[in-house]
């Protein structure tokens, strides 16, 4: 016999998109010695040492020939370990250990370990539906991630170890369906809106926001509860739906944070990035373009605190996911879109020394670091915020007041406003439309901020359960505009 | 000997000149100085010059011990806006909400009476001064601490031009002088020299707005201290000219009175119910909307509505999170 050839079909992912990958084996006689091919990265390269030893820990042969595995189509980069699993089946059917046709109705994703056991990798949801789709109704995978896999709606085959996956494949075995140890856990209680004291209109902001899906910007001194605030806005927004919940699981597989007993995220996503976010690490990069801060607070919500601190390019670079919902992300290998429409909570002081808004300190700031500090905060990015609040430091009363409303009746509210929001749009009354053209001369407003707060009445209209905007509900809006601290409106 | 050739000398030598220099500098420059020629180009820039001997120049100016030479003039109003009653309104560049909201007011309401407010085109309390008089339809004058063709500091560029559509910038110096820390003082004199009366809204100890103060003191005016909290570092200057005897400024209407003027009606506004209640809590002092909410019982949403309807009317204004009757 002079060669052999096998296949096993797996996928790859290019950010959130997947493409069809043959995983080949050839063996033929010669020097024995082993090669990948196929524009293999790092990682996937190493794969040679994981199989080789992994064939061996399942007391499985490894073949003495001339052994190369080709990754087609060969122009696309492959990365990390995923392939592990693909390779070392297609040598085991190469070599004649398991049945060449069993693999024609599974695709198979894992990462071997030296002992023979699968690892889980990231993106298995997405690979697990581009299985799906090109036909193959069965998916090897690691038992951890088999969960996930089923999500896509594919038939999981849980593998703990090669072993088991070639017991399988020569049809000696059905494998144990994986069983989550902790069986279901409820949502972690989350940060409860009774924690917080005093601040009542910035409460009130943080539910307009949370029933319109506006951005909202917090702007005080600093312990005055801004982050206490924003962290709380996950809370009192209504449950993920089961396609959005779908959507938003697919997006930190990709990313590689699914934690291994919950495959399906259900929480709305909170994620709060440091100021020292690099771009990438805010809309996403890399080589093999990865999700970043925005995609994985998709349908969730981004907390930036110390919002002025933050580069001014990673800023700006915000304006595209803020105005589209997603991110594209152009590579030379194409194109990657990442979904990214997330609710924006930002914080910052009102100046770089913090003290402006506290009546117990003196700001220091010049006049030129104060322009400074306003003019990092573009007119652009400003304008995204619908609601911007300042929060001043409350006195020593304020503190000892009794805990404030808690989160489950706010939330009752907003998912109440949310449905007559969508229903129908609000009419205006004539004294509405009449002052919002006084206001726009008087303050004065930009064009941009009208309509910011011809939304914001809409919104608060609907929390009122009235019909149509009045006075009281623009003028309201008109309250929750930028204050000149941080420029003109 | 010109006062012309002064100003463009000490321009020329990024001097400060008042007296005829008996150097031998100045008299060869006087000697090659072509001041018809430099008329025409301040003609062209639209700069008028008005000399310390010509009879248009400002008794009140002329009057100090040191005079400048003239005044280089920009703005559409006549050079006679310089004779008629005017007031100063000065303090410091980093002022508080209070000191902006004092400033601003003083501005309308002085402004609405008919004076002219003199003041010196800096960030903060004169920034707002200049402010509110444009606000009320008022004249205003500022006074520059470089050359008259520059508008410093840069920011103030558009007010700077706002304040020319009405009034005027008038500076001792001539094009091209830059700012430079040691002629703010001497900016100083000439609006104290120029205004029957100053106001100080806001200073520290040792402030510039103090200068200007004394300037006035010394020439025997009127000079008004807004009184502060007794606390804020931005009011010990002005604490301090009330303790050396300065008069205390509690509303326009004792500026008013040295000129002989009663205010001008300021307009009624009719007000919803919240509104007036939240407004009687304001007068008592400013107050964040917990507190406003605390005092007159309304919740958060109304409470937001009933501020915006008082800032609307004039009535409130807000500064870092924290609201004030006007």
């Amino acid at each position: 016999m002079g060669w052999v050839l096998a296949r096993t079909i797996t996928h790859a992912l290019v950010g959130l998109e997947t493409r069809r990958v043959e995983v080949e084996a050839h063996l033929e006689n010669g020097v024995p010695g082993f090669a990948i091919v196929g524009l293999a990265d790092r990682a996937c390269q190493e794969a040679k040492h994981r199989v080789r030893s992994g064939i061996a820990s399942a007391e499985l042969d490894w073949p003495m020939r001339r052994i190369t595995v080709n990754l087609a189509p060969a122009a696309l980069r492959k990365e990390g370990s995923a392939f592990d699993l693909p390779i070392a089946l297609a040598i085991l059917a190469a070599s004649g250990q398991i049945p060449r046709d069993s693999l024609d109705d599974h695709a198979a994703v894992g990462e071997l370990a030296l002992d023979g056991r699968l690892r889980p990798v990231g993106g298995v949801l997405a690979l697990a539906e581009a299985a799906l789709g090109a036909g193959l109704p069965r998916m090897l995978c690691a038992a951890r991630s088999s969960p996930e896999a089923a999500l896509a709606g594919i038939d999981p085959v849980p593998v703990r170890h090669l072993a088991d996956a070639v017991a399988y494949l020569r049809g000696e075995l059905v494998p144990e369906p994986w069983v989550p140890r902790n069986g279901h856990l409820a949502d972690a209680p989350g940060h409860d809106l009774a924690d917080l004291r005093g601040q009542e209109r910035a409460r009130r902001a943080l539910e307009v926001a949370a029933t319109g899906g506006h951005n909202l910007l917090l702007a005080g001194p600093p312990g005055t509860g801004k982050t206490m605030l924003a962290r709380r806005l996950p809370g009192i927004l209504p449950p993920l739906s089961p396609e959005e919940a779908i959507e938003v699981t697919r997006i930190h597989s990709v990313a590689g944070m699914l934690a291994a007993d919950r495959p399906l995220v259900t929480a709305r996503p909170l994620r709060s990035p440091h100021y020292s976010a690099t771009v990438a690490a805010l809309v996403g990069g890399g080589p093999g373009p990865r999700p970043g801060e925005v995609s994985l607070a998709h349908r969730g919500v981004l907390v930036l605190d110390e919002f002025a601190e933050f580069q001014r390019p990673a800023l700006e670079a915000l304006r595209q996911p803020l105005e589209d919902g997603v991110v594209a992300i152009a590579r030379v290998g194409g194109r990657a879109v990442f979904p990214a429409r997330f609710q924006l909570v930002a914080a910052m002081n009102l100046c770089p020394c913090g003290a402006r808004g506290d009546p117990a300190a003196d700001c220091k700031c010049s006049p030129q670091r104060l322009s400074a500090f306003r003019d990092k905060l573009s007119r652009a990015l400003l304008d995204r915020f619908d609601l911007v609040v300042a929060m001043p430091r409350p006195r020593a009363a304020e503190l000892a007041a009794p805990p404030g409303e808690a989160s489950e009746p706010v939330r009752r509210r907003v998912a109440a406003a949310r449905e007559r929001l969508d229903v129908a749009r609000a009419e205006w009354t004539k004294e509405a439309t009449e002052l919002l053209d006084r206001a726009v001369e008087r303050l004065p407003l930009s064009g941009r901020g009208r309509a910011r707060a011809r939304r914001v009445a809409e919104t608060i209209a609907a929390l009122a359960s009235e019909p149509a905007v009045g006075t009281e509900h623009l003028s309201e809006a008109l309250a929750y505009r930028s204050p000149t601290e941080l420029g003109a409106p | 000997m010109s006062e012309l050739a002064l100003a463009a000398f000490a321009a020329e030598t990024g001097s400060h000149v008042v007296r005829t220099p008996r150097d031998r500098a100045f008299r060869v420059f006087a000697r090659g100085f072509d001041e018809d020629a430099y008329l025409a180009r301040l003609r062209a820039d639209g700069v008028q010059w008005v000399a310390r001997s010509a009879p248009e120049f400002p008794p009140l100016l002329h009057a100090i011990h040191d005079p400048p030479p003239g005044l280089f003039v920009r703005g559409s109003a006549d050079v006679e806006l310089l004779r008629s009653a005017t007031v100063a309104v000065v303090g410091a560049r980093s002022c508080s909400p209070y000191g902006a909201q004092v400033a601003r007011m003083l501005g309308r309401e002085l402004g609405r009476a008919g004076l002219v407010i003199v003041s010196g085109l800096a960030r903060g309390v004169d920034g707002e001064a200049h402010r509110g008089a444009l606000e009320s339809g008022g004249l205003t004058v500022g006074v520059l601490g470089c050359g008259i063709d520059r508008d410093y500091p840069a920011a103030h560029r558009e007010l700077a031009a706002r304040i020319r559509a009405t009034g005027l910038t008038v500076s001792e110096y001539a094009p091209g002088v830059e700012p430079a820390p040691w002629r703010f003082p001497a900016r100083n004199r000439i609006i104290a020299g120029l205004s029957a009366a100053t106001v100080v809204v806001e200073a520290r100890d040792r402030s510039g707005a103090l200068i200007t103060a004394d300037l006035a003191l010394e020439e025997g005016r009127d000079v008004f201290a807004v009184p502060g909290e007794v606390t804020s570092a931005l009011s010990a200057g002005t604490n301090d000219l009330l303790k050396l005897g300065a008069a205390p400024l509690t509303g326009s209407a004792d500026v008013l009175e040295v000129f002989g003027l009663t205010g001008a009606e300021a307009e009624t506004v009719e007000l919803g119910g919240w509104a007036e209640s939240v407004l009687a809590r304001l007068r008592d002092g400013p107050a964040t909307p917990d507190e406003l909410a605390r005092a007159t019982g309304l919740d958060a949403g109304a409470l937001a509505s009933a501020l915006t309807e008082l800032e609307l009317a004039g009535c409130a204004v807000a500064g870092g999170g924290v609201y004030r009757a006007n």
